[in-house]
């Protein structure tokens, strides 16, 4: 009798292993796997978040996101939230592929409300999540299946802030000032001018006009930008997300430049 | 399709490693060695952040520098750190330098065919009290050896140290020898110097330096006091001692 129910229904074969010796994570593989082919992994990210941006500042971290979600060139949902706060301390945002972000959500969900049974008092914060987030990030791409993002991890726990990305091949870094996609080229170093050094002296008002000043310069160079974002802040008192804002722009400018306004050739 | 563009369905490949920058070094003296890296990480030409350790304190006589792919680095660290304390748990000692080496070697040929793309240099003391450094491939071959660079920077850094720590194509005067092993200051003056070198050089290399010194058991300081910031982080200064100097590279 074959003890091993992962051998069961297949057919014996008395050549190889015929009294049944062979440890179990020795035994020989069921063949190849008929539905392999149609296994499908993520090649490529389909609807697309653009860049998030965060700083340190004097009482916690803010976080910055537009609120678009692109099919390719097409700007198809002009409302997708990617700012998500995760337990009571700490926010993530993200970039690329929205559907994987979305499914990052309701493990993360789920995960917190698993902790939370526990009911030990004991919360997950800012570095945790990100420790997790981290190795499943890098898990997936270990399995040649990535989630398709570059994420934004923050928050403020036990008076201590913290601020960190982690992307699809699972690397890391922390640093006090940080940006994804575009906005690591056009607003991190806007953000580092304006941030680094400073990071124990800047107010709330300070770094909400960093930031928005940065996501305006994003809006203007960025095709696949919004001027609709959303701010997200980590201090003592907890995660606000904010309502939708406007940004204020003026095009007035570029009725001169060729290719843009009136033609005069 | 006529021109025939669809005549194979396009397939992207998902490519799982990154470069990360950044560069390592270690060298055995006597009856210490020295390990150190830069804390720059960068991807192409953004710098990701300025402070992103490579070097880490295994025991109290081991450390490991690690570079190549951050990710890869970090994960691998934290199993051989894993495996470490399983050893301490099981035989209630650290496990000596020669074994770590081996450890690694097998851990990292585990990984022969998906390989953790990440150089390592192992530098330490070994139970004879010898300062020693060993110098891994990706796939795990290893050996023992006295100087050893690996990173971005290593084809400049790795010829200064040949002819600094080896002697190669210096000429000794008639009846002089050279010493087999350099003393701790001069030691640290060649590393510092490696290092604002390679930063000069090379973009991918600067912003902060990381040190480590570790001492064999019973060794005085000597070398170390003149050194401002010396930082231990062993907390027995009656056996092998680890210590940390940091020093600022370029930021441009």
């Amino acid at each position: 009798m074959d003890h091993f129910p992962t051998s069961w229904g297949r057919q014996r074969n008395d050549a190889y292993d015929a009294y049944n010796t062979y440890p179990l994570h020795q035994r020989p593989n069921p063949g190849h796997d008929a539905f392999a082919d149609s296994v499908q992994h993520t090649q490529q990210p389909i609807v697309t978040g653009t860049s998030v941006l965060a700083i340190v500042y004097k009482d916690g971290i803010m976080m910055a996101a537009d609120t678009l979600a692109s099919y390719g060139s097409l700007a198809r949902f002009k409302s997708i939230q990617r700012l998500h706060s995760v337990g009571t301390s700490t926010v993530i945002g993200a970039s690329g592929d929205m559907s994987d972000f979305q499914y990052l959500q309701s493990i993360l969900d789920e995960l917190i409300i698993s902790e939370f049974t526990e009911g030990d008092k004991h919360e997950l914060g800012p570095e945790e999540i990100h420790e997790y987030l981290s190795r499943v990030m890098y898990g997936r791409r270990s399995k040649m299946n990535p989630l398709w993002n570059s994420l934004l991890v923050g928050g403020k726990k036990d008076g201590k802030r913290f601020l960190a990305y982690v992307d699809l091949l699972g690397t890391t870094y922390t640093a006090s000032t940080l940006a994804t996609g575009y906005g690591a080229y056009i607003a991190l170093p806007l953000l580092r001018t304006a941030v680094e050094g400073r990071e124990n002296d800047l107010t709330e008002e300070e770094a909400r006009k960093i930031l928005e000043e940065s996501m305006r310069v994003l809006y203007y160079r960025d095709a696949r930008s919004l001027d609709k974002y959303q701010i997200a802040i980590v201090n003592d008192e907890g995660v606000t997300i904010s309502e939708p804002q406007k940004l204020v722009t003026s095009w007035g400018f570029a009725e001169g430049i060729r290719g843009y306004g009136a033609q005069t050739q | 399709m006529p021109d025939g563009s669809f005549a194979h369905p396009q397939q992207r490949q998902f490519n799982p490693y990154s470069e990360n920058g950044g560069t390592i070094l270690a060298i055995a003296g006597a009856d210490f060695s020295v390990i150190a890296g830069d804390t720059r990480q960068s991807e192409g030409y953004s710098i990701q952040t300025r402070y992103a350790p490579k070097v880490f304190r295994l025991t109290d006589r081991a450390v490991l520098a690690v570079n190549g792919f951050a990710a890869d680095g970090n994960v691998f660290v934290k199993k051989v750190k894993q495996r470490l304390e399983w050893y301490r748990h099981a035989h209630a000692k650290d496990m000596p330098l020669r074994a770590i080496a081996r450890m690694i070697q097998t851990m990292l040929y585990a990984q022969r065919f998906f390989p953790y793309y990440v150089y390592n240099i192992l530098g330490g003391i070994e139970e004879d009290g010898s300062g020693a450094v060993y110098s891994f491939d990706p796939v795990g071959s290893y050996e023992r050896e006295a100087c050893r660079a690996a990173g971005a920077a290593q084809s400049l850094v790795q010829p200064f140290l040949d002819n600094q720590i080896y002697f190669k194509n210096q000429q000794s005067l008639p009846g002089q020898s050279r010493p087999l092993h350099l003393p701790l200051p001069e030691v640290l003056s060649i590393v510092i110097d490696s290092f604002t070198s390679a930063t000069e050089r090379h973009i991918e290399v600067g912003d902060g330096l990381e040190m480590y010194v570790v001492l064999a058991k019973g060794r005085s300081i000597q070398g170390l006091e003149s050194f401002r910031g010396v930082q231990e982080l062993t907390p027995n200064p009656d056996g092998d001692r680890v210590f940390v100097i940091r020093r600022e590279l370029k930021k441009d």
